[in-house]
């Protein structure tokens, strides 16, 4: 009888699971497959595409740096501190995960627009950032930085104090420690929210059409040439998404490989 | 008991009765437009006047860019009417058999908008190599193919550096033209090219330069029934009810301008 259940709960567990795959792989194979591959390369060639890929390669990679340096001591504040206050501070940073992008794009335009909070006095020392890539970047930070954080305080929570004290004690200072002991053994966890970051700026896409807007090869991202392409010619936008997409595995496969390189004894990640 | 069991269920059977007797009387029917979102305004109001004309009818509107609109009916949208912001596309879907001849219902006029206080001091067309952030609609989408001619026969009138000016000034290229009228209402752009009707429904927000008579073009907007259209009667009645002294009047309140009704050919057939 056990066996039975056991059995049929396996069955259950195999066919929800591949339910889940089958949903996105027809929606992503759809995408690569409508189109004649002839037309999908042609729609490659779109100087548009090009400039896209650069201008997103180039923010994303300047957001995730942005979202790590400031992201980590964050991460690790949060993670090693035990009272309310540190939890308020945990769940207010998952809020921007809530707000529609465009209302986040908003909200960076009322800041940081000309006539913003911050963005009037910024325009007085003659800094404007709205319509720039630099907004692009804020964009993706405010989007991209939530992931990062939450798994930054997760791998951090997870290090055994123990072997920090083992360290300390063997005469490793703070930092020796830090970077010998606790980097590595948030490697996996850090890598992950590094590769979520990744993926949720890569494809940001209303928070940037309100605060940076879309003109090509300055603030046009790939999701804004997608959606411009939209208008004109579906194979175009196809072809964005599948280069995209492209983009997003390549990061996603790196950071699980360097992952397994930082946890060589631990296996899989 | 037993009594008040029976009268329970005698009025429900009473209440079925009356209820589906009410149906027949007026089956419920609903009207689909899809509509371009610059019509948002006046269709809204058109939908209240014309549901109470028609018991029964519920009008049930889709607001759109046009070009997403063309794109819904090619994939078989279940919908009675396409209002559209740009006779061209619905010119392709006639041509491609998906709807009946298009009318012309209404008539937009491009205008030059600033944000109130206009910094930029602009006072007109010739000042737009001035305005160091304008906002424009992408071509594909009918302001920014109307911006495009406006520019033209603007370059024709002040020279070719007023252009390059202009064009070095672009600092967005927006899908839609709710976006762009958003930035200027928000102080972040100095000029850009949107509709009458929008610069009306941003009033107190947005300050209108009127365009020069012969730089400006002239927006048609044209409406065509649906070949599937599941009510075409009622998409029939409704053109009717644009072309009314009614539906006339809200669509000029709402900044529309009116085509000349005996240069715009006859009337819809009424239904039958």
């Amino acid at each position: 009888m056990n066996r039975v259940r056991h059995a049929a709960g396996t069955a259950l567990l195999g066919v929800s699971g591949a339910l889940l795959v089958a949903f996105f792989a027809v929606t992503l194979l759809a995408l690569a497959t409508s189109a004649p591959p002839g037309a999908l390369l042609r729609a490659m060639a779109d100087p548009a595409v090009g400039a896209a890929l650069r201008v997103s390669v180039l923010t994303s990679s300047a957001s995730l740096t942005v979202v790590v340096l400031l992201g980590t001591p964050l991460g690790w504040w949060l993670g090693r501190r035990r009272d309310r206050s540190a939890r308020w501070i945990e769940v207010a940073l998952q809020l921007p995960e809530a707000v529609p992008p465009a209302v986040a794009g908003l909200g960076l335009l009322l800041a940081f627009g000309r006539q913003g909070l911050v963005g009037r006095w910024l325009g007085e020392v003659g800094v404007s950032l709205a319509f720039t890539p630099a907004a692009v970047i804020f964009a993706q930070v405010f989007v991209a930085a939530p992931f990062f954080v939450q798994a930054a305080v997760l791998a951090f929570r997870g290090i055994d104090e123990g072997l920090m004290g083992v360290a300390r004690s063997l005469g490793a200072g703070p930092t020796k420690t830090f970077v010998r002991i606790v980097l590595p053994l948030g490697a996996p966890g850090l890598l992950t929210g590094l590769g979520l970051a990744w993926a949720r700026a890569l494809g940001e896409f209303g928070a940037t059409l309100m605060f940076a807007g879309n003109l090509e090869g300055r603030t046009q991202t790939l999701p804004l040439a997608v959606y411009t392409a939209l208008e004109s010619d579906v194979h175009t936008a196809q072809a964005l998404g599948l280069v995209l997409l492209l983009v997003a595995s390549v990061i996603l496969v790196g950071l699980r490989m360097l992952a397994r390189l930082a946890l060589p004894s631990a296996g899989t990640p | 008991m037993r009594g008040t069991w029976l009268a329970a269920v005698f009025f429900c059977a009473a209440a079925a009765v009356a209820g589906s007797a009410s149906f027949a009387a007026y089956p419920p029917r609903t009207l689909t437009v899809l509509a371009a979102a610059s019509l948002k305004e006046a269709f809204t109001r058109i939908a209240t006047a014309f549901e109470t004309a028609h018991p029964g009818v519920k009008v049930n509107l889709v607001f759109a860019g046009t070009q997403e609109l063309r794109i819904q009916i090619e994939h078989g949208a279940r919908a009675d009417l396409i209002a559209a912001a740009d006779g061209k596309h619905t010119a392709a879907l006639e041509a491609a058999g998906l709807v009946e001849r298009p009318w012309i219902f209404a008539l937009n006029t491009p205008v030059l908008i600033v944000p109130v206080g206009n910094k930029a001091g602009l006072r007109g067309l010739e000042d737009l190599p001035r305005a160091e952030r304008l906002v424009v609609g992408v071509p594909e989408v009918p302001i920014g193919s109307y911006t495009l001619q406006i520019l033209d026969r603007a370059t024709t009138a002040y020279g070719a550096k007023y252009r390059q000016q202009v064009d070095k000034n672009v600092v967005s290229r927006e899908l839609n033209v709710r976006q762009i009228v958003a930035k200027v209402a928000l102080g972040e752009a100095d000029a850009a090219f949107a509709y009458a009707t929008d610069a009306r429904a941003f009033a107190g927000k947005v300050t209108v330069l009127p365009i020069p008579d012969r730089l400006n073009v002239v927006a048609s907007y044209p409406a065509a029934i649906l070949r599937q259209a599941p009510q075409p009667a009622l998409a029939r009645a409704w053109i009717e009810w644009l072309l009314s002294d009614a539906g006339r009047g809200v669509l000029i309140e709402s900044g529309f301008r009116v085509p000349d009704l005996s240069a715009a050919g006859p009337a819809p057939r009424s239904p039958p």
